[in-house]
């Protein structure tokens, strides 16, 4: 069952590299989240009660409601319903997320270790490195934002895999979501959006060496 | 005791947010000033023991716990001018002073920490009160430094995450779950090899963002170059220290294994390229703050060289960190003085410092002499010494390519700051030059001349704590 719920995890990234709309990225940022909330309950068994409540609440609350929302938010306000502009046609993102998949899974098929279940290893590095190549081909900064929020999905991804033996490192992949997203959010809540209007990376090339 | 300290530090920094008072604020700030020195203090007397189970006075952390105090100093110092004559809103002026805090208390704290997931705790601090500074000024440039450092630094962290959960796989090999530095070593032929690698490379690039070495580099020099003087001067040294500090530990970890070698190679590479990138950005760079980052660069591409190459190295690369610390953070410290007689940091605008300012002009001069490793400056000492582990290492040509590019840098450097202080300025008011208090320059010239002192006479408590630092590292 976690194996299949990683699988759909795994579609959803290519349904993001030919997604066009903005917000159809927030859709599958919190679908994501959804996702992931399955799969921390079938996943991590061995962990105490609390604990368990505390990452469950993480993952439904914060990456698939508070997240998307103010995302969405975000896209009002400053009125961003173009879309993403990539710099690479769809069709070519399409074939890139698939030869990162195919790459990992080669890469996992070289790995001898009875630690780790191969299918989290597979997910977690393909999710890091779409979010990765999502930063690098869009043009609005507030898809790289979602980026970001994508090869976060793959950290927690991966922090799941050792979820049972080391429950402290997925608390403290917690700690990371929420600190980053909300400093990096929040800058966003705060300014990006009115001083950069239709916020677009070209803009910020200001900081020069002369 | 770290956790006391830590509660009062970030209860001051809490202080001085919600305060609107004056008096209050600067007597917050004086009383965190003496709140640090006295934890610095406790810490040399309780060297080597391990505190709150977290936090390991051990000399490495002593030796830069005490560097950051010295720094920490003048840099409340300079802040205050800097926030007095800049005619701050009460509001302002305490997010400035609380993010100043909560900075040198995160910087403080992750030195001492024995446990790789604390450092990342109090790295990740060190970037949110880091970017409350670079966005002082609340304009267009400084939101755009402040995006792309907090963007860069969220990736970075997320990489040591990736680092560390990779580390962890590699730990369950050795059958153990702990990873405090401490037991890492323990376990440290156990290690599983193939995990341990992918979790070098993550952690390495990710501390690089706050060491300053290729890749991650880019977002520090923003940051210097948009944070108030007195804040950069924080961030071209104590920071970059801290991300030292996260990468020596680890690699004495994996140092102990069989991927020495390998780890030496990756280093070496990062530092190279650091040093090369460098050299060719201070040809071009006309912009006077943004000069002395890529100066930074140079220097940590340096010290991770000396690290990669090994025997005296270490003792070097730990050496020049902390007069390097020492030498930058004066010239930073000396910049708000430059700026207030041109009102402006490009290289064409500015010339004939000496007339002006005398006295700045000399700190200016030293400060050049001290950070391209002229003799008598400290830092010839530890760049000799670097050299000399090249040598031994067998890398002539190494040596020979990194020698030019440093002639390069020095020629690049003195070019521009030989233009600053004798070459006369066409078309400059003369008029509306402030007369500038010699005494501001006071704490530069102590820093710049316990950067000479430590380096050519160093005291024997000096040298018995870099030589403690290191010795956990195959000879």
């Amino acid at each position: 069952m976690v194996h299949v719920l990683l699988i759909t995890f795994l579609i959803t990234l290519f349904y993001m590299a030919i997604a066009n709309r903005m917000l159809t990225y927030v859709k599958v940022l919190a679908v994501q989240g959804i996702l992931l909330f399955c799969v921390v309950f079938i996943q991590l068994t061995e962990i105490n009660l609390l604990n368990l409540v505390l990452i469950l609440l993480e993952t439904i609350i914060f990456k698939s409601l508070a997240v998307p929302l103010f995302l969405a938010y975000i896209l009002k306000r400053n009125k961003i319903t173009r879309e993403a502009e990539p710099h690479l046609p769809n069709f070519v993102s399409l074939i890139i997320t698939t030869l990162i998949v195919v790459v990992t899974i080669l890469l996992s098929n070289a790995i001898k270790d009875t630690h780790l279940d191969k299918i989290f290893f597979v997910v977690a590095l393909s999710t890091i490195f779409t979010g990765l190549y999502l930063i690098a081909t869009r043009r609005k900064i507030i898809t790289h934002v979602m980026g970001y929020i994508v090869i976060e999905n793959g950290v927690f991804v991966l922090s799941l895999a050792v979820g049972n033996e080391m429950p402290m490192l997925v608390n403290l992949g917690i700690m990371l979501d929420i600190f980053a997203s909300v400093l990096i959010l929040g800058i966003f809540l705060n300014k990006i959006g009115d001083v950069f209007k239709d916020v677009d990376v070209d803009q910020l090339r200001n900081l020069k060496d002369y | 005791m770290t956790i006391i300290y830590l509660i009062v530090a970030f209860s001051i920094a809490i202080g001085l947010f919600v305060n609107k008072n004056t008096k209050v604020n600067y007597s917050l700030l004086g009383l965190f000033l003496a709140v640090h020195w006295g934890f610095t203090l406790y810490a040399c007397l309780n060297a080597g023991k391990t505190d709150n189970d977290y936090f390991t006075f051990d000399s490495l952390g002593i030796l830069l716990h005490l560097t950051l105090s010295i720094i920490a100093v003048p840099a409340a110092i300079h802040s205050w001018l800097y926030i007095k004559r800049h005619d701050e809103t009460p509001q302002s002026r305490g997010i400035y002073f609380a993010a100043l805090v909560s900075l040198i208390t995160a910087i403080g704290a992750g030195y001492m920490a024995n446990h790789i997931a604390v450092i990342w705790i109090f790295t990740e601090i060190t970037t949110l009160s880091a970017s409350a500074l670079i966005y002082h000024h609340r304009n267009k440039l400084a939101l755009e430094g402040t995006w792309k450092y907090v963007f860069i630094c969220a990736l970075s962290i997320t990489f040591v995450f990736i680092g560390i959960l990779f580390l962890s796989l590699s730990l369950q090999h050795a059958g153990s779950e702990d990873l405090s530095f401490r037991n890492l070593l323990a376990n440290s032929a156990a290690l599983n090899p193939f995990w341990l690698q992918l979790a070098f490379l993550f952690i390495f690039t990710g501390f690089t963002a706050k060491l300053g070495l290729v890749p991650m580099f880019t977002a520090g020099i923003d940051a210097k170059d948009k944070a108030p003087a007195p804040a950069g001067a924080l961030l071209a040294s104590v920071l970059m220290n801290l991300g030292f500090v996260g990468i020596f530990r680890f690699y004495t970890v994996v140092a102990n294994t069989d991927l020495h070698h390998w780890a030496n190679l990756v280093i070496g590479i990062a530092a190279f390229l650091s040093l090369f990138v460098a050299t060719v950005y201070m040809i071009k760079v006309k912009n006077i703050k943004r000069m002395f980052a890529y100066s930074g660069i140079e220097h940590m591409g340096l010290v991770m060289l000396a690290v990669a190459a090994g025997g005296v190295g270490y003792y070097a690369a730990i050496l020049h960190i902390v007069l390097h610390a020492f030498v930058k953070s004066g010239l930073f410290f000396q910049y708000n003085q430059l700026y207030r007689v041109y009102q402006n940091k490009s290289i064409y605008h500015v010339g004939n410092y000496f007339k002006y300012n005398t006295t700045g002009a000399m700190v200016l001069l030293l400060g050049f002499i001290s950070a391209t490793a002229m003799p008598p400056s400290g830092l010839f000492v530890s760049e000799f010494l670097i050299f000399r582990a090249l040598f031994e290492a067998r890398q002539i040509w190494l040596l020979i390519a990194v020698l030019l590019l440093l002639t390069m840098i020095i020629w690049a450097f003195g070019k521009n700051i030989f233009k600053i202080l004798f070459v006369p300025l066409s078309d400059f008011d003369e008029a509306k030059v402030p007369v500038i208090n010699p005494w501001e320059s006071v704490s530069q010239f102590v820093l710049l001349a316990a950067a000479v002192y430590l380096g050519l006479n160093p005291p024997a408590g000096f040298v018995a704590l870099i030589q403690e630092s290191i010795h956990l590292l195959p000879k």
